[in-house]
């Protein structure tokens, strides 16, 4: 086990625990910046897939994750930032580096506005809220047929920096560079705010409203900043999205979408910006591992090919049930058990990290 | 002028009074002990003066300013500070964690500034670590700071508890049963603690408690409270002696042979 002595108080501050953990970052970045040498281009644009949801993830994780607050309903965001960033695009003549940013600040705004009458909501009843809220949208966007184009969707033009196309087929490994180095600045920013104020009062909010509210935590604005940051990042994720598709309308997000967004957060492991990338790894790969399944299971029958539909649903609902009964924690809980087993080795208890027996709690006060 | 005044407050949920026009000062550096039977309304007076209640009657003042046009969220900011009784942590969170977000009404960095994490952000977080490491150095907490919460025993959750308290820097700090459920050591040590609050720190202090030999150490005054209504005020000899609370306490008094 390795143990770090501390002879600072940067060594609690900064992003690493030790020099060694460092090295690994650097050597996963390094690593997934030489990918495109590595890859075709078409598991390259799976990758670039992955790194997409991934930020989607981190913005909903920061919400449920570390905030606190449910969302069935992050669909919409998604759509908003692929909705803002076509059209500032198109009808404002405004460039992507602009655009992005914009698309990603109005779903803040538009959030915290939203959020106002559903913030005093808790647990199932703001699921349901932000479920409405989901469905909501899919009908806005075929009222707002002018803006939208309705039914018969919106076309994205290719992402254009400086004069630079970074066309999905054109200039594959130029997206993905682009998409990587976004993800990286969504996830500096967010460790960041992990280790400042903001991301401790998200804990505190999540962890116990009432002491919270002892030691001065705003409640209601930390949830609203929460709801607003998290939409802004998830926008991000859709504009990309947007611009990967090449056109979308109503149907491209929707509660399946919502749900599926969750679902990986859960997987990849709940409160830890980790889990958001283990999560879009399964739910980016998982597509490709059940065809490759599908047709070895074919080759082996005999037969022609096997359709099921809906096969894909069906498992991503298997995997998550199974999750949630065996392992409620997720991917990167089940690492870190692991890790600790081998860290501890031969010292490991098996309840470890078993939940405590929690205490009474107070009354809430609500 | 008092630190904190209770005027004539009363609060009744349906028909029962909790608290029955209640009035009590506190002086600045004192420790101020509410004592009572179950159901006393001692701990619906911390409610009170922490703004999770609203009285129907009476003020509340602080510094020689109501208090009750305030939130609870901005009670902290006036420095006041408070535990719960059945200890209120963030679970899922580091000891050093929950004593740093007893900082939070001490920050002055904004949002943009902390996803950036600027120079001005680490200079603050400097400040708060330090102010927090002094904490846990004076409750002892050095061999919990990184452990989480939710695998603690009750003796040094509460102990965290009363340390994020501490970490507020608080001018007040409400400790509603600080050693219950603790070991006679433990007790003893929350005694000590409580005296170096006061004069070393220049904390004032009120706390409800059961255990009457804690409050005949360490408090200057006491008020014994029954069904809401304060029976007794005085330092502890004179309210342990009072025959009211005697009769609060051991019921009406019976001729014994």
């Amino acid at each position: 086990m390795r143990i770090v002595f501390k002879t600072s108080h940067d060594a609690d501050i900064r992003l690493w625990k030790h020099g060694m953990q460092l090295s690994w970052y650097l050597l996963l970045l390094a690593l997934a910046a030489a990918l495109p040498l590595l890859l075709d281009d078409f598991m390259l644009g799976e990758a670039t897939n992955v790194l997409v949801w991934a930020i989607a993830g981190m913005g909903l994780m920061l919400l449920v994750g570390h905030a606190g607050q449910a969302s069935l309903g992050h669909a919409a965001w998604l759509a908003l930032g692929a909705y803002a960033n076509t059209l500032l695009q198109t009808k404002a003549g405004m460039p992507f580096l602009l655009s992005l940013p914009l698309a990603a600040v109005i779903s803040g705004l538009v959030a915290a506005l939203v959020t106002l009458p559903i913030m005093r909501l808790h647990g199932i009843y703001l699921a349901i809220a932000t479920l409405a809220l989901s469905v909501l949208t899919e009908d806005i966007i075929i009222l707002a047929e002018p803006w939208t184009g309705g039914v018969s969707g919106l076309f994205a033009p290719d992402i254009e920096i400086f004069g630079v196309n970074f066309n999905r087929y054109a200039n594959p490994h130029g997206l993905y560079w682009l998409v990587l180095a976004i993800t990286v600045l969504v996830t500096l920013g967010y460790a960041n705010l992990l280790r400042a104020p903001t991301g401790r009062a998200f804990v505190a909010v999540r962890d116990s409203e009432v002491s919270a509210r002892a030691m001065g935590v705003h409640v209601a604005r930390t949830k609203t900043l929460a709801f607003a940051l998290s939409a802004a990042v998830t926008a991000i994720a859709g504009a990309l999205m947007g611009h990967m598709a090449g056109v979308f309308n109503n149907e491209t997000f929707n509660i399946v979408i919502s749900i599926y967004l969750l679902m990986m957060i859960v997987i990849g492991g709940l409160g830890a910006i980790h889990g958001a990338f283990l999560g879009a790894l399964v739910i980016g790969f998982l597509p490709q591992a059940i065809a490759l399944l599908r047709s070895a299971l074919a080759g082996a029958l005999g037969v022609g090919s096997i359709t099921i539909p809906g096969l894909e649903t069906a498992v991503f609902g298997a995997i998550l049930a199974a999750f949630l009964l065996f392992e409620p924690r997720g991917i990167y809980g089940r690492w870190i058990v692991i890790r600790t087993w081998f860290e501890l080795f031969p010292f490991y208890r098996r309840d470890m990290f078993r939940r405590q027996r929690s205490y009474l709690k107070t009354e809430r006060m609500r | 002028m008092s630190l904190l005044e209770l005027d004539d407050v009363t609060l009744s949920f349906g028909g029962v009074k909790a608290v029955d026009r209640v009035s009590f000062a506190v002086e600045e550096g004192e420790v101020f002990a509410l004592v009572g039977p179950n159901g006393a309304g001692k701990s619906t007076i911390f409610n009170l003066i922490s703004r999770f209640y609203t009285p129907q009657e009476g003020d509340i003042s602080f510094d020689g300013r109501s208090i009750l046009d305030l939130a609870p969220e901005d009670i902290a900011d006036l420095g006041i500070a408070r535990t719960f009784q059945n200890v209120e942590l963030f679970e899922q969170a580091t000891v050093l964690q929950n004593l740093l977000v007893g900082r939070h009404r001490h920050r002055r960095s904004r949002l943009w500034q902390d996803i950036l994490f600027t120079p001005f952000v680490r200079r603050e977080e400097l400040r708060h670590r330090i102010a927090v490491e002094k904490v846990i150095e004076f409750l002892e907490l050095e061999p919990y700071r990184e452990k989480y919460i939710q695998g603690l025993p009750y003796g040094v959750r509460k102990m965290v508890e009363m340390g994020r308290a501490l970490a507020m820097e608080p001018r007040l700090i409400l400790l509603d049963e600080p050693a219950s459920g603790l070991s006679v050591e433990e007790t003893r040590d929350i005694a000590f603690w409580i005296e170096d609050m006061r004069k070393l720190m220049g904390i004032t202090v009120v706390m409800v408690e059961h255990d009457m030999n804690l409050v005949r150490d360490v408090s200057d005054r006491v008020l014994a409270l029954a069904d809401g209504r304060v029976l007794a005020v005085g330092t502890p000899r004179e309210v342990q002696t009072d025959p009211r609370v005697i009769e609060a306490y051991l019921g009406p008094g019976e001729e014994v042979a």
